[in-house]
């Protein structure tokens, strides 16, 4: 694990947060022992937390306990026990959200805004 | 950089979902705030996907280095031959894996999106689906390379693959010289995502 360290600094430390919690409720999911994103936007909010982490916005314990919260919410409503793996980084989104809502660093309204205007430059392509 | 994912030419099966729409909005005021560089997400993805694993996509081209007929079957059909070792999947259904020569050199890209082979080269780096690459790499491709770092000789021919939802093409990189005594799992460590792109060769150790 050293390599984290020499190559990213604080985030070396966060990198091996995250590797050490491969069990608990705030585990990234594995396949092999590999973290598996289904899709490209998964690895965007991944990479978006660990690297505002490592800028300072946050500890990694902020993000975590909103995390498990997220996960524990859903877990509770589910009716079916088996949740599908891409749930995961539904609530990783979710808890980042909540996150930078909870810090001020961005409104609700704000992102809802900006959501609206991505999905409106979507429909100007088709 | 236009990075736009919509339902386009039969690029995309699917418009993005709501979860996309809600990360990519996030991120996009994340930037516009000065709080977050796209190449930090970059990084930090790039170091999970490299630390955590080697490529699937290098795993392949060790086999196929190794072993001549398992070769022949990855250029014969790619996306057999690739779910022999046990990857495929989404984005993955349809692969045809190119093969460097001394005389031709291949490229692969998206032009009008991202289309990529996510099960055996993870997720697109963002130089990839940035307008620059996918606009430039097919009308100037020895300039690009050569802004990327590769400078390959006049005599060698450039082939520039364009991915699409049919089809995502892998490079088969040539294997260095001198690797004789390595072993497969030694080969596979050699190779990195950009020589399986076409960007870079795979060097000896």
């Amino acid at each position: 694990m050293e390599h984290y360290d020499r190559l990213f600094g604080n985030a070396g430390y966060i990198a091996r947060r995250i590797a050490a919690d491969v069990s608990g409720p705030a585990a990234i999911p594995r396949r092999n022992g590999e973290p598996v994103f289904n899709e490209p936007w998964e690895s965007r909010v991944f990479g978006a937390a660990v690297a505002l982490c490592e800028q300072g916005l946050f500890e990694w314990d902020e993000f975590r306990e909103r995390l498990i919260a997220e996960i524990a919410s859903a877990d509770a409503q589910a009716t079916d026990s088996a949740r599908p793996p891409l749930a995961y980084y539904e609530h990783f989104l979710a808890a980042l959200e909540r996150l930078l809502v909870d810090k001020g660093v961005c409104a609700g309204a704000e992102i809802q805004q900006r959501i609206k205007l991505e999905s409106g430059e979507q429909h100007d392509h088709d | 950089m236009s990075d736009h994912e919509s339902d386009q030419g039969g690029h995309h099966p699917r418009p993005l979902s709501q979860a996309a729409l809600r990360a990519k909005a996030i991120e996009s005021l994340l930037v516009e705030k000065g709080l977050l560089a796209s190449d930090a997400i970059d990084r930090v993805v790039e170091i999970y996907e490299k630390d955590v694993g080697p490529l699937n996509g290098a795993k392949v081209v060790a086999r196929a280095w190794c072993d001549p007929g398992y070769k022949r079957r990855l250029l014969k059909d790619g996306t057999a031959a690739i779910a022999e070792l046990g990857f495929g999947g989404l984005q993955g259904e349809h692969m045809v894996v190119i093969e460097n020569t001394p005389k031709v050199h291949n490229v692969v890209c998206c032009t009008l999106c991202s289309c990529y082979p996510w099960p055996v080269l993870g997720l697109p780096p963002t130089w990839y689906k940035s307008l620059a690459y996918r606009s430039r790499i097919v009308r100037e491709p020895r300039a690009v390379l050569r802004e990327l770092g590769l400078e390959l000789p006049e005599s060698v021919e450039i082939r520039v693959w364009d991915s699409s939802a049919e089809i995502r093409y892998m490079v088969l990189p040539q294997r260095p010289a001198a690797t004789a005594d390595l072993t497969e799992a030694e080969l596979a460590s050699l190779i990195t995502r950009d020589s399986l792109i076409g960007v870079a060769r795979v060097e000896a150790p």
